[in-house]
């Protein structure tokens, strides 16, 4: 083991050079698996992340995010494969030699400690000099914003200060690699969104890698620049927060990743017949007749598909809309089934002739509801081509 | 509305019986013990003066009253036999409560990181000697410690030695007994503290760069303090006043305060004095009691 890594804290400072070599990821995790009994927690799975990047893991409860998370903190030690961090394997390394730190979701404060000693814990076990880590821990006291708390134990602290001092505690030590293992799950709603815009903040200005847990997708939206989304061990989609709402790699993901209508259909094989509309692919379903989509930048493979739209990007209307509009070429007749009041928009269930619900949400951007479409009556639904996702697993 | 009145009658009840016992069971026996020990010595049934008689009206007692006196306390610090019985107590109270640390310590946390289904049956290896008598696994021990015992016998298969040793009747004797008889009086509570702490503390020592070492000193140790002061003055409080372990395992030479008094009580028929003894070991464990109480107060508040 290299010095680097006994002695992360004193390293940091000196870290900036010997980080990584250009176009090396800070850290790679290569075809880790990870099994409990027979049951494969965490899969094969391999990932790439860049130094500086806001990284989140999505998935739902089970899915071995947290698993691999622990696995790169140290405290669980993969069966095969290997975690590379700046070009180094720490796969076998224990966890008190790791250049990583994690913020716990139950925050792990030392009861028996005040806020200056939780957060001067690590750096007192790297031996930094006393006024070193007088010095430090004061920067991570105003970082946090806790001045004034510093000698309070935590059980004196409310939730929202507490976090704070896990965030100060884990940050103390200028790791490499900070993992945060559902961060924000036990402060309240409001609490939550502006600590998510300070994290990004602190992220940012320090120019540190987070990799965070979450299952709560909007948080993971709104924080990380690149989202992996997990099932059964495996990743089933990494991309930006935008690619992976617009253009979902698979039906799970689709249904995982906020709302979505699901239409299935075969690709219609006579596309001589449509050649006079441009870049386009017929999909003909049993319960919504022929829908027309984009053509996909990549060629199906079969022509067993599935139409995805999202509820935003389906518009309602009391009569059939201009018809040689090409944003309106899809239009399906219905009923309003449903109708779910949200504040900023609402949600329509609009019930096909064929039985099948669309759902639908409208910004309700006037003030009064003289837009809004009542229990019962009848309603164009209509969507363009370029809303269209075509999925074939 | 008035707290009180969040409570039943049955509760508020309740919430008094342990104060009716300890008046009824303690204070009581107490102050009989405690007027005793104002009394002198007599050859008479019962066997001192003066006697409270309330059929003999209001100015006897008070001449009773008058006759009380100090001198059996000052008889208590005048006299080397009691002061050094005392001494002995503590300090037998105090070496036992340190071996039964070093030795609980180790087994409540090797319990406490046991897997869950085992735990219970640990704790039931440490609780199964209490289904015997104690007197009878004292004498266990004495028929094991004994010149022809089963300890001599071992030694002297096994050629350590080559005459029997003497274990009987020495302080070594009495220490092992005290240990031996005191261990779950100590294993339990460090156990109850230990099995509760979040085994997330410990990662997040790690984390932070704690060897499994450093871990322990700086985290598992402190937290472990409440269990320690628990297991340590659930120990040293009925050492002090411990009397069939030393009488049947410790050598006849010096006396701890319980046997002391004892000889007082039963040989010397010395009731006054017995009592000034009783009283002033009371106060002694006075303060390591209150001291008890408040750890557990603390720890109540705690959860």
């Amino acid at each position: 083991m290299s010095k680097d890594t006994g002695n992360p804290a004193r390293a940091a400072d000196s870290n900036a050079e010997s980080r990584s070599a250009p176009g090396m990821p800070l850290l790679r995790i290569d075809a880790v698996v990870k099994k409990f009994g027979q049951f494969r927690a965490v899969d094969a799975l391999s990932l790439d992340i860049q130094a500086g990047e806001f990284f989140a893991l999505l998935g739902p409860s089970g899915c071995g995010k947290t698993t691999l998370l622990r696995m790169l903190a140290g405290f669980e030690t993969p069966d095969e494969g290997r975690i590379l961090l700046g070009g180094e394997d720490i796969a076998q390394i224990s966890p008190h030699q790791r250049p990583v730190n994690m913020m716990f979701q139950s925050y792990a404060l030392f009861p028996h400690l005040s806020v200056r000693d939780n957060i001067a814990f690590g750096l007192k076990r790297a031996k930094l000099p006393s006024s070193e880590i007088g010095a430090r821990v004061k920067e991570m006291v105003t970082l946090v914003k806790l001045d004034g708390l510093e000698k309070r134990k935590p059980d004196q602290l409310s939730g929202g200060q507490r976090q704070r001092v896990a965030l100060a505690r884990s940050l103390a030590r200028r790791p490499k690699l900070l993992l945060l293992d559902e961060p924000l799950a036990a402060l309240d709603k409001k609490l939550r969104e502006s600590t998510q815009l300070e994290l990004m903040e602190l992220q940012r200005r320090l120019g540190l890698t987070f990799i965070i847990v979450t299952h709560d997708q909007q948080e993971a939206m709104t924080m990380a620049a690149r989202i992996g989304v997990m099932d059964a061990g495996r990743l089933e989609q990494v991309a930006s927060p935008r690619d992976l709402y617009e253009a979902p790699r698979s039906r799970w993901i689709a249904e995982f990743v906020g709302d979505i209508n699901l239409i299935e259909g075969k690709l219609d094989t006579i596309e001589g017949s449509h050649a006079t509309i441009a870049r386009r692919l017929a999909i003909v379903t049993e319960q919504a007749g022929t829908i027309h989509i984009a053509k996909p930048s990549h060629p199906l493979s079969r022509t067993s598909v599935c139409v995805a739209i999202r509820p935003e990007k389906i518009k309602l209307s009391r009569r059939a809309p201009v018809s040689d509009d090409v944003r309106a070429i899809n239009r399906l007749e219905g009923v309003v089934a449903d109708v779910g009041y949200l504040g900023g928009v609402t949600g329509y269930k609009i019930e096909l002739d064929s039985g099948l619900i669309l759902r639908s949400s409208l910004a309700n951007t006037a003030r009064l509801d003289s837009d809004a479409y009542g229990l019962g009556q009848r309603v164009v639904a209509w969507f363009s081509p370029e809303d269209c996702v075509v999925l074939e697993q | 509305m008035s707290a009180e009145a969040n409570f039943t009658r049955p509760a508020r009840l309740a919430a008094i019986a342990p104060y009716v016992w300890m008046a009824l069971f303690f204070l009581v026996p107490f102050l009989f013990v405690l007027k005793i020990s104002l009394s002198q010595t007599a050859i008479a049934q019962p066997p001192y003066t003066p006697v409270f008689s309330l059929d003999e009206g209001w100015e006897a007692i008070k001449t009773a009253f008058a006759a009380l006196s100090l001198d059996n306390f000052r008889l208590l610090v005048s006299d080397d036999l009691y002061v050094l019985s005392y001494l002995r107590s503590l300090a037998v109270a105090g070496v036992s409560t340190a071996i039964l640390l070093l030795i609980g310590y180790p087994i409540a946390y090797g319990m406490a990181r046991l897997p869950q289904r085992w735990q219970g049956v640990a704790m039931m290896l440490v609780i199964v000697p209490f289904w015997t008598s104690f007197l009878i696994r004292i004498y266990a021990w004495i028929n094991i410690l004994q010149h022809d015992g089963l300890l001599n016998q071992i030694l002297l298969a096994l050629h350590v030695v080559s005459k029997p040793m003497v274990w009987l009747s020495t302080d070594s004797a009495m220490y092992l007994g005290i240990v031996y008889s005191y261990l779950p009086f100590m294993i339990l509570p460090l156990y109850a503290t230990l099995s509760k702490m979040d085994p997330a503390l410990l990662e997040a020592a790690a984390d932070l760069g704690a060897s499994p070492r450093q871990a322990f000193w700086r985290v598992t140790f402190p937290l472990s303090l409440p269990g320690v002061g628990a297991g340590a003055l659930l120990c040293f409080i009925p050492i002090v006043g411990e009397f069939v372990i030393p009488d049947l395992l410790a050598g006849s030479n010096a006396l701890m305060i319980g046997q002391t008094l004892w000889l007082e009580f039963f040989n010397n028929k010395d009731w006054p004095t017995a009592s000034a003894v009783a009283v002033v070991l009371l106060l002694l464990l006075l303060a390591p009691l209150l001291l008890y109480d408040r750890l557990q107060r603390r720890q109540l508040e705690r959860t």
